[in-house]
């Protein structure tokens, strides 16, 4: 047991190395390269030059805002698959993406308006009421949301909406051409104010997450022998997707919705440290950021006429990862 | 012993009346449906004439032109669209266990709209050069698949997650195409990806008939290997039934089901996954087999193209955009009532 403790904390320990080496990467690298020694003195020390202003204004916000953003998602993921019991559960399946989708291209097809401000605030209220809605479908009668119940709930909601959004973009050619952007998900622009805006809510979004982990362990034996062992079913769910909620839907809201990495993170994660729901979720909050902050850094550097956005970068780079690892690897089920 | 065998066969039975009764009842739907489909138009004509146009004894050459080379097309298309749609989730669902395990989870048809978007974004190919490309697209990813399952055996799991990891790449392509097109080109993509049944005519409609029936009868051939398989590797192979190939067939057919699926319309979203859960639950029989899924994928691509076609008319709704939020609500209401009664 010990020995095993060992491995985890190790792990841990090699992700958080990595997570730096990640950090000074995303601050070191761009159209503009800082070494690493200058970044660090400019950091204590700003001397007022541009390269100071390019630290301080342009790469350190976006870097917290890749790290805030890849931990909500990992983790998120990690929560998402517990609940389930499901591996190929990942936060869109509770109907996030699809309800940010819908009100962010109702919001300019009838208002008429666009911009990341606009954009944060009905992103957030479209994933919360999707997802309220999935978590009251999955709760209809007597028994309480079952892990299969809110698989399928989420994807006929996300369907629905997805159907929806897609009917208002083919009508509407502006929401259309705002939409297409905004889905691909990006970092471009996304500074201090927008991580002041979402902070909060990721906060106690990780918070009540990580809170969780020893009743979500509970659970994986079985809703009866969770409840004998004095786990409260009902909720510890309500709770779970209370903290979905919030992690993912501002992460959602910050930078739009950026597939693929809420559901591999967690899973990659599992894989190395097991089945402890406590230790997939704080892995998770480290291989998250890592992944994200690797993507933003590629974005970055293969500049074409145009930006890529992460959100491409993200699956690209880390899909073939992914597929490296499954197929040698058993991926543990749940 | 016996009384179990007895009781086990009592249940079976009345599992298969019910699993009949509900198969008859969708069929009949979908020839309402279909009806239905050639009276309606812009040319509006009386059931009376739509079969008298059928059986090749219309007297008025209109309606027989409407219903016969306009209509008809369109109708059939959208059948065995639908039915092949129905086969091929429940193929997957069966091969992987997993209701999530539909292709359009794991990554066949992202696949095919990759092989589309290709030819409408970068090619700038004709309608007939987006279905090329669709089909090579979904192919293409399924051949990818496989090699990268093969060296360790294809398992349901495996194939879920080399799948999904497949598919993911190739959501990210699709994005960055649609993003990087001119407006123009990234509309005409977002047309075709929404699905359509307009514009369907007999060469193609006899075309995809034909694919679609070859393959339909290659997935019943797989339908008893596949249902002992649910009880197990090793029970399946004492039974003479070798687990390996018939995974690898049952997910060949599937594949070539999606591919010219989503070559002739364009991907419709969520027939797959909906119609073997659908029809699941009409039948209360826990596996679907072929018959149920491609029925109640038929009638549902057919129901939601009369709906698109009428419901905002002049305005057509393309069909995946109805399928979607059709068989949503749809699958929504069927979920909450069934779990209001537990």
């Amino acid at each position: 047991m010990s020995a095993l403790r060992g491995r985890r904390v190790a792990l841990l320990l090699i992700g958080l190395v990595v997570l730096a080496a990640a950090v000074v990467l995303s601050l070191s690298v761009g159209s503009n390269h800082i070494t690493l020694g200058r970044v660090w003195r400019l950091l204590l020390d700003p001397d007022g030059s541009s390269d100071a202003t390019v630290l301080r204004e342009l790469r350190l916000p976006r870097t917290v805002v890749a790290v805030a953003v890849g931990a909500a998602l990992g983790l998120a993921g990690a929560l998402m698959q517990s609940l389930t019991r499901n591996p190929l559960a990942d936060p869109g399946i509770l109907g996030i993406n699809a309800g940010a989708s819908l009100f962010v291209v109702l919001a300019v097809a009838v208002a008429g308006t666009s911009g990341i401000w606009f954009y944060l605030w009905f992103a957030f209220l479209g994933a919360a009421v999707a997802s309220v809605g999935v978590y009251l479908l999955a709760g209809t009668g007597r028994q309480t949301a079952t892990p299969a119940r809110l698989a399928l709930a989420g994807v006929a909601v996300s369907a629905a909406l997805a159907a929806i959004t897609q009917a208002v973009i083919l009508a509407d050619q502006e929401a259309f051409n705002e939409f297409r952007y905004w889905v691909a998900g990006s970092l471009e622009g996304r500074g201090w104010p927008v991580l002041g805006a979402v902070g909060p809510f990721l906060a106690v979004g990780v918070v009540l997450a990580l809170a969780l982990g020893p009743a979500l362990n509970v659970l994986t034996l079985g809703d009866q022998a969770g409840r004998a062992l004095g786990v409260h079913l009902a909720r510890t769910r309500a709770l779970a997707m209370l903290a979905v909620t919030l992690l993912c839907g501002a992460a959602t809201a910050a930078v739009g919705p950026i597939g693929f990495v809420g559901l591999a993170v967690p899973m990659v994660a599992r894989g190395l440290v097991g089945h402890d729901q406590r230790w997939v979720a704080l892995l998770s909050l480290v291989l998250g950021p890592v992944w994200m902050l690797l993507a933003d850094t590629l974005a970055r550097v293969v500049v074409g006429s145009q930006e890529t956005q992460v959100g491409v970068v993200a699956a690209l780079l880390g899909a073939p990862v992914f597929v490296a690892v499954v197929r040698r690897r058993k991926v543990p089920a749940l | 012993m016996s009384e179990v065998l007895l009781r086990a066969g009592g249940r079976s039975v009345r599992f298969r009346r019910r699993t009949g009764v509900v198969l008859v009842l969708t069929l009949v739907a979908v020839v309402v449906l279909g009806v239905v489909g050639l009276m309606l138009g812009d040319y509006d004509i009386s059931a009376r004439e739509v079969l008298a146009a059928l059986s090749g004894g219309g007297d008025d050459p209109v309606a027989t032109y409407f219903v016969t080379e306009l209509r008809l097309p369109r109708v059939v298309t959208a059948i065995v669209v639908g039915a092949a749609l129905g086969i091929s989730g429940s193929l997957f669902q069966n091969v992987t266990g997993n209701p999530l395990g539909s292709p359009d989870i794991i990554g066949f048809t992202t696949g095919a709209a990759t092989g589309a978007l290709v030819q409408i974004i970068v090619l700038g190919g004709d309608s007939d050069a987006v279905a090329v490309g669709a089909v090579v697209g979904g192919i293409g990813t399924a051949v990818l698949v496989h090699l990268l399952t093969r060296p360790h055996g294809l398992t349901g799991q495996r194939l879920v997650l080399v799948g999904i990891g497949v598919g993911a790449t190739l959501a990210a392509v699709n994005t960055l195409l649609v993003v990087r097109a001119s407006l123009v080109a990234a509309q005409t993509a977002a047309q075709w990806l929404a699905g359509s049944l307009s514009a369907v005519l007999w060469p193609r409609a006899t075309v995809v008939t034909v694919a679609i029936a070859v393959l339909t009868l290659a997935a019943l051939l797989l339908a008893r290997p596949l249902q002992l398989l649910a009880l197990g590797d090793d029970t399946a192979r004492a039974v003479g039934v070798p687990a390996q190939r018939v995974r690898t067939a049952a997910v060949a057919v599937g594949v070539g089901l999606v591919s010219v699926a989503t070559a002739t319309t364009g991907p419709i979203a969520f027939v797959a996954l909906a119609a073997p859960q659908v029809s699941r639950r009409l039948a209360g029989s826990p596996t679907p087999g072929v018959a149920g899924p491609a029925a109640t994928g038929a009638a549902l691509v057919l129901g939601a193209d009369l709906i698109g076609q009428h419901l905002l008319a002049p305005t057509q709704l393309a069909v995946g955009v109805v399928t979607g939020a059709l068989g949503g609500v749809y699958l929504i209401g069927l979920l909450a009532l069934e779990w209001r009664r537990r």
